[in-house]
């Protein structure tokens, strides 16, 4: 997986190239840990990714967690089986999707 | 049918895979239904890496049945690990807001709602996993 990172002020944009699975949702992990300090809007592009297993939905929802705290979080891009995972795990509810 | 045999550990996802993959693109699976696959796959498999060899080391058993003509998949993981059904294991609530939702428990539960059927046994000291799928 690639990590692509946008940053401009308090405006960070990820975008994910390839798969959030086992092993790469914990590089994801550790790359936001050190950048959403101070970020007050978070927009996480999945137009690039193939697709997420629970290890990376996990990471989405600490990310949704923390930018509860502090800002807002918008993941866009998601393709059909992504979107299908996004609904059977709630997530549709938790997370603010813009369709693709 | 195909199988392969590898250690229990998360590290060798990307062998099990590129052996699923295989089997599913010469069986000329739909794109959807392979990316459905892989997550459970990885869903299960990761599980076994992670808790059915608590006191060392251990080996997974993965068996592939594509056939193309009945369009079906049926994967089965196979391990000598401690007993444990999955699928005994209550499913998340899905409707809580991302502050009350506990990060994690969502695994098992996606396989099951992502598969056609899945089933459980223990047989001759073994975990048996099946999954199928029908594209």
């Amino acid at each position: 997986m690639t990590i692509q990172k946008i940053q401009e002020n308090n405006n960070l944009t990820i975008k994910l190239e390839g798969r959030l699975d086992t092993i790469t949702a914990p590089e994801l992990e550790q790359e936001l840990k050190g950048l959403l300090p101070g970020v007050e809007h978070l927009v996480i592009d999945l137009t690039a990714t193939e697709y997420i297993s629970s290890a990376g939905l996990r990471v989405l929802l600490s990310a949704q967690k923390t930018m509860n705290r502090q800002g807002d979080m918008l993941v866009k891009g998601a393709n059909e089986v992504i979107m299908e995972i996004f609904e059977v795990t709630g997530f549709v509810d938790i997370l603010k999707i813009e369709e693709a | 049918m195909a199988e392969i045999m590898v250690e229990a550990k998360a590290e060798k996802l990307t062998e099990v895979l590129a052996f699923l993959d295989q089997e599913l693109e010469s069986a000329g699976c739909s794109f959807k239904a392979q990316m459905k696959l892989e997550i459970a796959l990885e869903e299960m498999f990761v599980n076994i890496a992670q808790y059915a060899y608590p006191d060392g080391e251990g080996s997974t058993a993965i068996r592939v049945q594509a056939d193309g003509t009945a369009r079906e998949v049926t994967v089965t993981l196979e391990d000598c690990g401690i007993p444990y059904n999955p699928l005994e294991r209550p499913d998340p609530d899905t409707t809580l807001s991302s502050e009350d939702r506990p990060v994690g428990g969502l695994g098992i539960f996606m396989v099951r709602q992502s598969m056609d059927s899945v089933a459980y046994e223990y047989r001759d000291g073994k975990n048996l996993f099946t999954m199928k799928k029908l594209w």
